[in-house]
């Protein structure tokens, strides 16, 4: 269950990803919810997902802009405006946005992404057109004191601190991550490299603000307890009055290279619980595949990779006892690339090099024999009740619609999933297999607790980046 | 711990409360669908057993979540981190079906079966497609009273969760709430480490969890609530096939009643981390004290979920000194604490830990303000719903009431109780609470300027 918690989560971010089916969908039975889309007259996209069951809804404003679109030498500044965005604008004072929507009985947070950021509430049905104007307001009206700045900074340095420098596993994942994309600005942290963090100033965060927050750069989603008309007349009341920018243009990022030679990564950190393996290849996207080979990924690395159902935990878990645990899967929702990932943690007495000749073994013997039809369908119907028990979830729906149209993908894509995953078949997932599975494609990293623990150590030692 | 895509390449505005260490799954946190009635039958099987029911016909889904009494607190000495082995083994084989076919045949079916510890509780929660409804259960029902336990999946699992304690033996987070509880706690079940040590999780036996299964699974402890596609005729006869075979009565074992030691005690574990991880806590008062909500409402306005409260205000939004800074109640069944946490760099860990100390002192002599008052009630008012707007939330709440012992009439009631709260409530109750000289302090890292 240790390794099948990871293995879940993995398959739940699987789930927003989004589908590229060639014709429009929903011509199956998969139980779903009906979703309205509109467009407002200064380009904003709308999206509602009624759901009645209770008075509340979820209210999400995804802007089509995330860290990968930040210039050179400001990374983080994405992450850090979406903070700073809960600052004052001149309606409300500093800190009053958040204030306000508790006041009012809800709840609110934002995130960011590579390609992403989204700010939400969750509130009563009543407090919609509240909670519309307040992020209406905020899209245009932004304003920033030096102080607020420069308290806000502090905090997405301890953020950083929490999340990275505390963490070795997530300090490789960083350094891995930067082999992977040669070019592309994938390879930089969302929450940005805490030497350029420090400098993030007023004027970075409102250029940043002033270039991609638009009504036409956003989507608006709300679900729950809510009908298309009533979405309608307060969009038009509030976000319909904000005049469209027109210097918003496509987006339009460096492309990666055709890698010419796997890359390796070894570090020692004496902070590591135990040795750890982790293996990255650059894969497309949904959005950058050939129809079909994204749905044949997602399926080929839930087959040998993820849960105890799956080849590698099988094998090298339950009979070989080489691995503690093992797991994979496959990122597709990417706007500009995809991953696939597979991460393990050997048994002791077993080298960091034997366990991933096994694993090498095991994806050699998928290129070649490919998967089981039993164990393809069985896959087919994990993902597909994944979708379906999303209907549940007035969130979950919310932002597995923000997720796939914030990258372009369209709500037949979206709602197409299921059907297209029904569609691939073992000869799909043996041919993207033996397609992807490049090594010259891929990063190889070791996390080690000690020197010793590393076989043919030396090069090791330098991969830890500055702290702090 | 590997990087899953989306959930490591987000950052969050506001990290989301870091309840994982003390969290039992029974608290509940308090919320009432005001705008439309929610009905909640009583159904008890033709074999005497009681589940909550709210029939949702709309989605083709049930969600089930029951609970017995024991969870960590009921792990015998030199065993501990039983009750958890136990909640990883659940789907490792049952009956005629060993791991692999039980795992195979879980995916077949779709559907969704987890277990969890808490220090008091042993929790289940099970979802299922209504089309695979009855298979489904069945495999639920082996696992309950069948589980096979074959020494190979416990080897397997044990080398998991051996595993897992390495990691969190060097994760400050983990380390500092572990810390806190074997601080406050000592000679106590509630001071022990839930997930075991090496040496308990090495000497666990095939029979050890077998009888913490025979001991704890048991009728009259067990709690149930089913929300979604089921009416209550059916589920009356889905009690019987599931749980009907279990003993009528569990055999626990007596916890005593207990307090966190008093008279203020901070303890630093040196690590070679560039943040401090700091966990703080005292004495508070028990579930069914009458005042719990006074607190409850306290908490919300001293550190509790969202920005609005004055840890957050004083330690991130004024200084910077923290992404994340919060306060919650955790009342055990046999003890009650209020608790907190915080990170920050080390060289200003002390910095943040004084202005905590400044602000509990603070509410404890004067109280709330008016506003901050009808603010915290417009909000846990006003929010209540929002945890009522999913199957699987409703079926949450329902248990935790029932382990509460808040009665079904509860969620009309909670928020007359909140409302009911004064400024003066509040004050006796954090005079009550907060005192800093008992306050018990762990810190993780390296901290500048605090002896230890």
């Amino acid at each position: 269950m240790l390794v099948r918690s990871t293995a879940l989560l993995a398959m739940v971010m699987m789930m927003l990803t989004t589908a590229q089916a060639p014709q429009a969908a929903a011509a199956d039975d998969t139980p779903r919810r009906d979703v309205a889309q509109f467009k407002l007259d200064n380009g904003m996209q709308v999206v509602v997902v009624p759901d009645t069951r209770a008075p509340v809804i979820t209210h999400m404003v995804w802007y089509r802009v995330g860290a990968a679109d930040e210039p050179r030498g400001v990374s983080g500044i994405a992450h850090f405006l979406e903070h700073l965005m809960f600052k004052s604008t001149e309606k409300l004072a500093s800190g009053e946005f958040s204030k306000t929507v508790s006041r009012l009985g809800g709840q609110d947070n934002a995130f960011t992404s590579q390609d992403a950021t989204a700010y939400f509430q969750r509130i009563s049905r009543e407090q919609l057109g509240t909670v519309m104007r307040m992020e209406a307001d905020r899209m245009v009206n932004l304003r920033l004191t030096e102080e607020d700045v420069k308290t806000e900074r502090d905090v997405i340095l301890e953020e950083r601190r929490s999340r990275v420098e505390n963490n070795p596993a997530a300090i490789l994942g960083e350094q891995m991550e930067a082999a992977l994309y040669m070019s592309h600005t994938y390879g930089i942290p969302v929450i940005g490299w805490m030497h350029e963090m420090k400098e993030l100033d007023r004027e970075d965060a409102l250029s940043f603000y002033k270039k991609h927050y638009a009504p036409n750069n956003a989507i608006l989603i709300v679900a729950g307890d809510v009908t298309p008309d009533e979405v309608r007349k307060l969009a038009e009341g509030t976000y319909g009055k904000i005049a469209a920018n027109d210097n918003i243009k496509p987006r339009n990022r460096a492309s990666e290279p055709k890698a010419r030679a796997p890359r390796r990564i070894k570090m020692v950190d004496a902070r590591a619980g135990k040795p750890t393996l982790r293996r990255s290849y650059l894969a497309p996207s949904y959005q950058t595949d050939e129809p079909g080979d994204a749905e044949a990924l997602d399926l080929l690395m839930k087959v040998v990779a993820s849960g105890p159902t799956s080849t590698m935990y099988r094998e090298l878990v339950v009979e070989k006892k080489l691995a503690a645990s093992v797991s994979g899967y496959y990122a597709g929702h990417g706007l500009d690339s995809g991953k696939i990932a597979i991460g393990a943690v050997p048994a002791d007495g077993v080298s960091l090099e034997k366990l991933e000749a096994e694993i090498d073994r095991i994806l050699a013997d998928v290129k070649q024999n490919g998967v089981s039809e039993a164990a393809l369908e069985r896959a087919k119907k994990v993902y597909i009740a994944e979708y379906i028990y999303e209907i549940d979830n007035q969130s979950s729906l919310a932002r597995r619609y923000g997720w796939g149209l914030v990258v372009g993908a369209t709500i037949d894509e979206i709602d197409g999933w299921p059907d297209a995953l029904r569609k691939v078949t073992t000869a799909d997932v043996k041919r993207v297999a033996n397609e992807y599975l490049d090594i010259n494609q891929s990063v190889t990293g070791y996390l080690k607790p000690s020197e010793s623990d590393v076989a043919g150590a030396g090069a090791a030692a330098k991969a830890k980046p500055e702290q702090g | 711990m590997f990087a899953r895509s989306m959930s490591v390449s987000t950052c969050l505005h506001r990290a989301a409360l870091a309840l994982t260490a003390f969290a039992a799954a029974a608290f509940i946190s308090l919320a009432a669908p005001e705008a439309r009635a929610m009905k909640i039958q009583v159904v008890k099987s033709p074999g005497g057993i009681e589940a909550w029911l709210v029939e949702e016909r709309s989605v083709p889904l049930m969600a089930m979540r029951f609970a017995f009494e024991g969870g960590s607190a009921q792990d015998p000495t030199g065993k501990e981190g039983v009750a958890n082995f136990l909640t990883v083994m659940m789907d490792e084989g049952a009956g005629d079906l060993d791991a692999a076919r039980f795992q195979e045949l879980e995916e077949e079916l779709s559907f969704r079966m987890r277990f969890s510890d808490s220090r008091d509780t042993f929790s289940g929660s099970f979802q299922t497609l209504t089309s695979n409804r009855d298979e489904s259960l069945r495999l639920l029902k082996l696992a309950l009273t069948k589980p096979r336990f074959d020494q190979d999946a416990v080897e397997r699992m044990r080398k998991q969760l051996l595993s897992g304690l390495a990691f969190a033996a060097k994760d400050p987070n983990r380390v500092a709430s572990k810390v806190w509880a074997a601080t406050a706690f000592p000679d106590h079940p509630y001071g022990r480490p839930s997930r075991g040590t090496l040496d308990s999780i090495a000497a666990i036996q095939p029979a050890d969890l077998e009888a913490y299964r025979k001991r704890i699974f048991a009728k009259d402890t067990l709690k149930i609530a089913v929300v979604g596609d089921i009416d209550a005729e059916t589920l009356g006869k889905v009690l019987d096939d599931v749980f009907g075979d279990l003993p009528a009565k569990a055999e626990l074992t007596k916890v005593p009643d207990t307090k966190p030691v008093t008279g203020g005690v901070q303890r630093v574990v040196q690590m070679p981390v560039p943040q401090s991880v700091a966990v703080f806590g005292t004495p508070s008062i028990a579930r069914d004290d009458p005042d719990f909500i006074v607190a409850f409402v306290m908490n919300q306005i001293l550190g509790g979920g969202g920005f609005a409260s004055r840890l957050m205000e004083e330690v991130r939004e004024k200084r910077g000194l923290a992404y994340s800074v919060y306060s919650y109640l955790q009342p055990y069944d046999h003890a009650a604490i209020f608790a907190g946490g915080v990170a920050t760099q080390n060289e200003k860990i002390g910095e943040s830990l004084k202005v905590i100390r400044s602000e509990l002192e603070r509410m404890a002599k004067d109280g709330p303000s008016d506003e901050e008052l009808a603010n915290a009630k417009s909000y846990l008012i006003g929010s209540y719903a929002l945890r009522f707007d999913s199957n699987a939330k409703i079926a949450q709440q329902l248990l935790g009431i029932q382990l509460d012992k808040l009665g079904i009439d509860y969620p009309d009631k909670r928020n007359e109780l909140i409302r009911a709260v004064t400024v003066e409530d509040v004050k006796r109750i954090a005079e009550r609470i907060l005192n800093v000289d008992d306050l018990i302090v762990t810190i993780v890292g390296q901290p500048v300027g605090i002896p230890g």
